[in-house]
């Protein structure tokens, strides 16, 4: 157990330096998610999303927060992890003496640590850019904080789940963007989500994204905001329910799928 | 107790049987070189000992361990050099191996790992920035940083130059006089006959040939080739008592004989002849 955690602290050094090397991570953790917060922020800010007012940037700043556990858990894995499996990198390291535990515990921790860098920045250009105000009470911190960790631990689940399913590391990326931009678009992102036709709503109510934006609205958004939401209230506790439901059946379901060769290799 | 011991070792993919009925023993502190033309089984049976893949049957033993169960402290004991890997680029050579080391009880120390291998003035330089036969250096070297009981290399030396090879080759040689069991995979023969004990030569999945590289298919008892320049053509001739053959040349010429050679066959001469007897296969 101790050569576990040893190794796995060891890990998470090594996959934060090959991270912040790659220029693909640099851009997908700080430069776009960056760019498209002060893109939508300059051009739909001022709009109001129906609620006294409540700016479309405060609206887009809980989006972006929500897709940035998307980005930095789901989408980092699904397409890092093909790659990896194709140049040698999880070859190499079944050939060693190290618990596979191991493994997964570094990327985890490359999860959090991309994540808390990514929020950082989407937090400085919405104060700095946007003159968001940030919630002033311990208790919406602290919702912050757990909804942060449901969701980054069930979106990375389902990103090493869904890392099976690029058949080639350089394809990875043309089947991982798509699902995510869908996600974004029908999750309440780039849309108001009551503005959304309620098949759509529906739809994007099976997956985490839509319960992580609606979290992040209660974070990042007055109080009284909720009357813009669906269903007329944070949900709190439905959001808590559905990411633990989809952590531990993800959890279940990488457990199941997850490979350590490419596919017709074995 | 050997190192490695393979007896009846198959492996079939579907309809191609890939490794066929292999038998081998590697003892302690020897160096096997497994020779054989591509998609002879050469690859295939590494991964079995390595603990890849699994056997359909025979019985594989390596330091007494059945590798589809090795655990990690066996594992810890093995070096394994795979085929031309892209990992790492992002790293330089010193975190890369000082990285690998952490892995290991009781590894080599990083910088005199990086030094052995070539590396010194390059421990710095980002891997994908290494030239091939660099790059392949780096995987060697993280493939002896855990001081391992057997190391594998498979074709280590692709893309050497030939200064960079005969480094290699006192590297691995003092691998060698360390006790290290090797198991080298090659196509280059020089190499084989250099650094092995050993020869097996694996075509179509069986092990047609083992022997020492001076042994190998009758090679020191075999014939041997004089060849001489007369009345302007070249001429060669296969005979089992050169000695005398050239007594009779010279006799016959008179004197000198013209551009007089006569050599043994090479290790390749003997390679090609062996896998030239089977049907369907090439090198």
């Amino acid at each position: 157990m101790n050569r576990t955690l040893y190794l796995g602290r060891k890990r998470v050094g090594i996959e934060l330096r090959q991270f912040y090397r790659d220029p693909q991570s640099a851009i997908f953790g700080f430069a776009f998610p960056m760019i498209l917060l002060i893109i939508f922020g300059s051009v739909f800010g001022d709009e109001n999303v129906g609620f006294g007012d409540v700016t479309f940037s405060q609206y887009f700043l809980a989006g972006m927060i929500a897709s940035g556990v998307l980005y930095t858990s789901f989408q980092n894995l699904a397409i890092a992890i093909p790659m990896e499996r194709e140049d040698g990198t999880l070859k190499r390291l079944q050939g060693l003496p190290m618990p596979k535990a191991s493994y997964f515990l570094g990327k985890v921790g490359l999860v959090f640590v991309a994540y808390i860098a990514q929020v950082t920045v989407l937090l400085a250009v919405g104060v700095l850019f946007f003159g968001i105000d940030l919630p002033s009470s311990a208790g919406r911190w602290l919702t912050f904080a757990w909804v942060s960790v449901l969701g980054l631990l069930s979106c990375t689940v389902l990103g090493l789940a869904f890392s099976v399913v690029p058949k080639h590391g350089r394809g990875a990326s043309a089947i991982v963007t798509p699902i995510v931009l869908v996600l974004q678009f029908t999750s309440g992102v780039f849309f108001v989500f009551n503005q959304l036709p309620t098949w759509m709503q529906t739809f994007a109510s099976i997956f985490p994204l839509k319960w992580l934006t609606q979290a992040m609205r209660y974070v990042f958004l007055p109080e009284g905001a909720s009357v813009i939401e669906v269903s007329g209230s944070w949900q709190i506790g439905w959001c808590a329910v559905i990411l633990a439901g989809w952590t531990i059946g993800g959890f279940i379901l990488a457990l199941l799928v997850f490979r350590w060769t490419p596919r017709g290799s074995s | 107790m050997s190192a490695i011991t393979v007896q009846g070792l198959t492996k079939t993919y579907g309809d191609l049987v890939a490794v066929d009925d292999v038998c081998f023993e590697v003892e302690r502190g020897e160096c096997l070189a497994l020779l054989g033309p591509n998609g002879a089984g050469k690859t295939t049976t590494t991964e079995v000992l390595e603990g890849f893949r699994h056997a359909d049957s025979g019985e594989v033993r390596v330091l007494g361990v059945d590798p589809w169960h090795g655990g990690l402290e066996w594992k810890a004991r093995l070096g394994i050099v795979l085929q031309a890997d892209r990992d790492l680029g992002d790293l330089t050579v010193r975190e890369a191996v000082r990285h690998f080391a952490a892995y290991f009880p009781s590894p080599r120390d990083p910088q005199e790992v990086i030094e052995a291998v070539g590396l010194g003035s390059k421990a710095k330089s980002r891997s994908d920035r290494l030239s091939g036969g660099q790059r392949r250096r780096l995987d060697v070297a993280l493939g002896i940083i855990g001081s391992p009981e057997v190391l594998f290399l498979d074709e280590p030396t692709t893309g050497f130059d030939p200064a960079a090879r005969r480094e290699f080759w006192d590297l691995i040689e003092s691998l060698k006089v360390g006790g290290t069991t090797i198991l080298l995979t090659t196509h280059y023969l020089d190499e084989a006959e250099r650094l092995a004990d050993r020869v097996a030569v694996i075509a179509g999945g069986r092990i047609i040939a083992c022997d020492s590289p001076s042994q190998l298919g009758n090679r020191a008892a075999g014939i041997a080739i004089v060849s001489w320049i007369e009345n302007g053509r070249e001429r060669q001739a296969s005979t089992d008592s050169p000695t005398a053959y050239v007594a009779e040349l010279a006799q016959r010429l008179g004197g000198e004989v013209p551009q007089l050679a006569v050599h043994r066959p090479t290790l390749e001469d003997t390679y090609l002849a062996l896998i030239e007897d089977l049907p369907g296969t090439r090198s």
